[in-house]
């Protein structure tokens, strides 16, 4: 476990911040540009020097500002992908990836290549690596050096959009098979979303919530910080069916009968997968109604949670419980009194599955 | 092709270049480190004293020199006493002034290099495990080469070229300290040398050529080996 509570003058603006990351999964410190994210990963690293405050990695006291207690960042033992790549250009791939290697990970050095996807590009010079692979290089060697953490800044900013997918899903599987936690900054709430187990919400410079992603991501008062034309939940289903004809895939959500058809994934039946679910993509029906057969949309038993507290505006967003699982829905404030919406009160959730795209459905 | 005597200048000065470069490499690197990296009280100072052969008449840097390396000098006594070395008109004493004369091209190029290392590849061997040392052995270092290289070969034209410090501090004895022009000022001085004296300011500006292209080509070469263009 890291745990992290330090203060950092940095010209007008200040860091506060208090963050504990578990010792295991991938925890997500979400914030704008400019919130401290990237500050508060330099002061973990050893990149900084904190004005006062604590780092203590498991029983290791990284700073302790108190007992003037500071260890160089070398003899951290956190591993820090950048935000650039930034491979030593007068080494080869395989000299980056050696770069940090002790002894003990010889026997790693194969399998982590293969993992990655990166065995044909040893020789090469980091000059001749597309950005996606010089990522994943990075992303290698800061593994290959036994590190008790994985540091990642932005490790997926500036990649295209396929890129990107391909790389969350190396990030994925490094975090299932290394059993190294990740610690990963982004201000991206898909990224979050795709990868994350926990989230902490940094904002001007301090931590202002932390939790597990799809609590997080349920919570109406973060909607605002989150952002609210991007709002989305995540709920996890699994892979019931494949059907080859249509180039469908059918996923059960937890306690729910009804099935939902999405675009063919990847994995098999038996598989979870974690769903992103636009709250503008899904609405509300009352309970009586019959609609089950309109194209493209799911109707799911729901329950209504929260009612989100606009006074103003045309939108109003609202907390389903789906067979356990909050579901966000983006309603017109006009719909939430003439259905008079209230909590507790039993309803139908509409999804538009046909708005779910590959990109929006991670097989875990 | 060349006269015996021509030879004797010729390796006398490609000797003294080459020993008075190899013996401010490090220092200059160091110096240059220590002027990109830090800010001390007395920098400005510092900085501008390294820079006063550039500026001095190198006459002047002759005088100074055997003010404070001559047999009745501060350092020159202690360096009798501790070693039984004496400086003053030996070829080790034209190396020292074609050092000192060569010294701030050296720094210059270096610290221009070392400005330009990408301080963010520091910080990634850093989380790599590689401390101050290593880090600055396997990343700042090599990322400088095309800068050493420069200015390595610039300090050793100009301490090929070098005159006024050398006649002064180490003057102009044949085979001893009578590098190629001080024998091209001494046959200038001569009646009836004329051609003489223009044959050995052929061979100075061909070797001064060759160095400078050598030193162009070297950084080139090593500007492409960091940025990757020959695998």
């Amino acid at each position: 476990m890291l745990e992290a509570s330090v203060t950092q003058r940095l010209g007008d603006f200040t860091l506060d911040a208090s963050l504990t990351v578990p010792a295991e999964g991938v925890t997500a410190l979400f914030g704008r540009s400019g919130s401290g994210k990237s500050s508060l990963i330099r002061l973990i690293a050893g990149l900084g020097v904190p004005d006062s405050g604590i780092i203590r990695l498991g029983e290791t006291w990284l700073v302790d500002t108190r007992r003037r207690h500071w260890m160089p960042p070398h003899r951290r033992r956190l591993g820090v992908v950048f935000q650039e790549a930034r491979l030593f250009p007068h080494y080869s791939v395989r000299g980056n990836l050696r770069y940090g290697m002790p002894r003990a990970s010889r026997g790693d050095f194969d399998g982590l290549v293969e993992l990655l996807g990166i065995g044909h590009l040893l020789a090469r010079t980091p000059a001749r690596l597309s950005g996606g692979e010089a990522r994943r290089v990075a992303i290698g060697r800061a593994l290959l050096s036994r590190p008790r953490m994985l540091l990642m800044d932005e490790p997926l900013t500036g990649l295209d959009g396929a890129r990107k997918q391909e790389l969350l899903r190396y990030i994925r599987q490094l975090a299932r098979d290394t059993g190294v936690p990740i610690l990963f900054v982004s201000h991206d709430t898909r990224e979050i979303g795709a990868l994350a187990d926990r989230v902490a919400l940094i904002e001007q410079g301090q931590v202002l919530a932390s939790g597990p992603v799809d609590e997080m991501f349920s919570r109406l008062d973060l909607g605002p910080r989150t952002g609210r034309f991007e709002a989305a939940s995540l709920i996890e289903a699994r892979i019931v069916a494949h059907d080859d004809a249509y180039d469908l895939t059918q996923l059960a959500l937890r306690n729910v009968s009804t099935p939902l058809d999405v675009a063919r994934l990847e994995g098999v039946p038996g598989d979870t997968v974690r769903l992103r679910l636009r709250a503008r993509d899904v609405g509300v029906v009352p309970a009586s109604a019959s609609c089950s057969t309109r194209s493209g949309t799911a109707f799911l038993p729901a329950t209504l949670r929260e009612i989100g507290d606009e006074t103003q505006g045309p939108f109003v967003e609202v907390m389903l419980d789906v067979g356990g699982q909050a579901l966000r829905a983006r309603l017109t404030r006009r719909d939430v009194s003439t259905m008079r919406l209230h909590p507790g009160q039993t309803l139908q959730a509409q999804v538009r599955s046909v708005t779910i795209s590959r990109h929006d459905v991670i097989v875990l | 092709m060349l006269t015996p005597l021509e030879w004797e200048a010729l390796a006398l000065s490609l000797r003294i270049s080459g020993i008075a470069v190899a013996a401010i490499l490090v220092p200059g690197i160091a110096v240059a480190y220590l002027l990109a990296r830090f800010d001390f009280p007395g920098k400005t100072l510092l900085d501008g004293i390294l820079h006063l052969p550039l500026v001095l008449p190198p006459v002047v840097v002759g005088y100074l020199l055997l003010v404070a390396l001559g047999r009745q000098g501060p350092l020159g006594q202690w360096l009798h006493a501790q070693f039984g070395v004496s400086l003053p008109f030996t070829w080790e004493g034209a190396a020292v002034a074609g050092g000192v004369m060569a010294f701030p091209l050296l720094v210059r190029a270096v610290r221009l290099s070392l400005e330009a290392v990408d301080r963010k590849l520091e910080d990634a061997a850093r989380t790599l495990g590689a401390g101050r040392w290593k880090t600055f052995i396997t990343v700042t270092l090599p990322l400088t080469l095309p800068g050493i290289l420069t200015g390595g070969v610039l300090a050793f034209a100009r301490s090929l070229s070098e005159f006024g410090a050398t006649i002064t501090f180490a003057s102009n004895i044949p085979g001893e300290t009578r590098t190629l022009p001080l024998a091209l000022y001494s046959l200038v001085q001569t009646p009836g040398q004329e051609a003489a004296a223009a044959r050995l300011c052929v061979i100075s500006v061909v070797v001064a050529l060759i160095a400078l292209v050598a030193s162009e080509w070297l950084a080139r070469r090593a500007r492409q080996r960091l940025e990757g263009r020959h695998a």
